[in-house]
């Protein structure tokens, strides 16, 4: 009797698995990476000569459970059509039966990572900004996001910036825009980082994610995600991990200590009480574009010192100007005097 | 306000504060009225210079270098027909000419594009 080795089994369930393109104009390049309900491929969409990723349940069956979540996943993608968002580009059925759905290819870096090349706080906290960008028009589509950290963020070869992985996304009856139309309150959103499940890494995926159930990942979703209070969350649960992504994004080895408005953007954007956060994602960019531009923070009750400073850092050059023409005003008339 | 306005208007406020220090030199105080007619003309040029410039050239400091290179050209004009006072009325003079053309690159606004 002859066994077969480890690799030539994991060969054999890889081909097995491998989806039958067959009568789609997909032609299967890679496999990209594992979700909880399927895998991502890299696929040729063969009309129109270009790369997309192609997102797969594992299991055939058109009416499953899991089969509405992904096509319900693909249609809250849809919706969300913004450049800051990965787009979704069709819907179908395999020939095996499986759904599938496919949405751009992203070739970029993941956002810890390509950090480690960004050492200007302002180019970070410009990234940042397109990251609220994103999530505030999520949010105005009655979208949350409920999984945000650097691995879920891509940064691509052009400096686009892209919120992925939709996987724990939850629809809002409440929001605004277009209005929710399915019947449940939420729904499992899956986008695709190119990128494979770390081992590590804690987020979970439920098939029906009910009161009491704990998703996201620790040091980046709220308390009262932590708590499993799905009911309760709102907008204001992504503003906690967008305060805590802001912290990990500027906390380097070299530069351990923010400045002080900074420093309370995030204590604000992540206070233990829901109400005492900001009360919107445009808010909290609006409140990093301010300390951008050498403005007053709306978290931060700043000294007179602390603001003279900060007058003294956004005018410096033409008060060293004035202050030169005035010096030299005096000087002529002191020597002329003599 | 776009950027040659901007110019003109501050280097004519400039120019015209620049002549009436000479109030402080008892000596040119019966030439007040001139000097700063003449100081304001003098800012009007520099100003309006700077602010073509800043519209040309989106650059804080060449804007300044600018500036520094027409106020001090103006400025030794004017003390080469005054015969004399060059330090008194070159050195403001070039530093107006730099907060002129500071001000237009950092504040004045860019022209509207024009879309059908």
């Amino acid at each position: 009797m002859k066994f077969l080795s480890d690799k030539s089994i994991e060969r054999l369930r890889a081909g097995a698995d491998a989806p039958d393109f067959e009568g789609t104009r997909y032609r299967l390049l890679e496999r990209v990476a594992r979700g909880g309900m399927g895998v991502v491929y890299a696929a040729e969409d063969t009309k129109l000569e270009r790369r997309v990723a192609l997102k797969v349940l594992d299991l055939p069956g058109k009416n499953s459970e899991l089969a509405k979540r992904l096509m319900r996943e693909a249609r809250v993608l849809a919706r969300l059509e913004h450049p800051g968002i990965v787009p979704v580009h069709d819907v179908g059925t395999l020939a095996d039966g499986r759904v599938f759905y496919t949405m751009t290819f992203v070739e970029g870096q993941r956002l810890d990572k390509h950090l480690a090349a960004v050492d200007s706080l302002p180019d970070r906290l410009r990234l940042f900004l397109r990251i609220c960008d994103a999530m505030a028009f999520a949010h105005a589509r009655g979208v949350l996001h409920r999984d945000l950290k650097p691995a879920n963020i891509m940064v691509g070869p052009f400096g686009e910036v892209l919120v992925m992985d939709w996987g724990l996304a939850k629809i809002l009856r409440e929001g605004a825009g277009q209005p929710a139309a399915d019947e449940d309150a939420e729904a499992t959103v899956t986008g695709s980082a190119p990128q494979e499940a770390t081992p590590g890494d804690t987020t979970q995926i439920s098939e029906a994610t009910g009161h009491g159930t704990v998703l996201g990942t620790p040091g980046y979703m709220s308390p009262e995600q932590a708590r499993g209070d799905i009911r309760n969350l709102d907008t204001r649960s992504d503003l906690y991990s967008l305060g805590a992504l802001l912290r990990s994004m500027l906390v380097t080895t070299r530069n351990s200590r923010l400045p002080r408005p900074l420093e309370a953007i995030c204590a604000k954007a992540t206070a233990e009480t829901p109400a005492l956060r900001y009360e919107s994602v445009t808010q909290l960019g609006q409140d990093v574009s301010r300390y951008l531009d050498g403005l007053p923070v709306t978290a931060y009750r700043e000294s007179l010192l602390e603001r003279s400073g900060r007058f003294y850092r956004r005018y410096q050059t033409a008060i060293l100007l004035i202050a030169a023409y005035l010096v030299m005003r005096v000087l002529i008339l002191v020597f002329m005097k003599r | 306000m776009n950027k040659v306005l901007l110019g003109l208007f501050l280097g004519a406020v400039l120019g015209a504060i620049d002549g009436s220090t000479a109030w402080f030199t008892p000596a040119v105080r019966s030439m007040m009225v001139g000097i700063i007619v003449g100081s304001t003309i003098k800012g009007l040029i520099a100003g309006v210079a700077a602010g073509i410039f800043a519209r040309k050239v989106n650059s804080v400091p060449l804007g300044i270098l600018f500036g520094l290179a027409v106020g001090f050209f103006l400025a030794y004009l004017v003390a080469y027909m005054q015969h004399g006072y060059y330090l008194e009325i070159i050195l403001p003079g070039s530093i107006v000419g730099m907060i002129v053309g500071y001000a237009t690159q950092k504040y004045g606004a860019a022209p509207a594009t024009a879309t059908r």
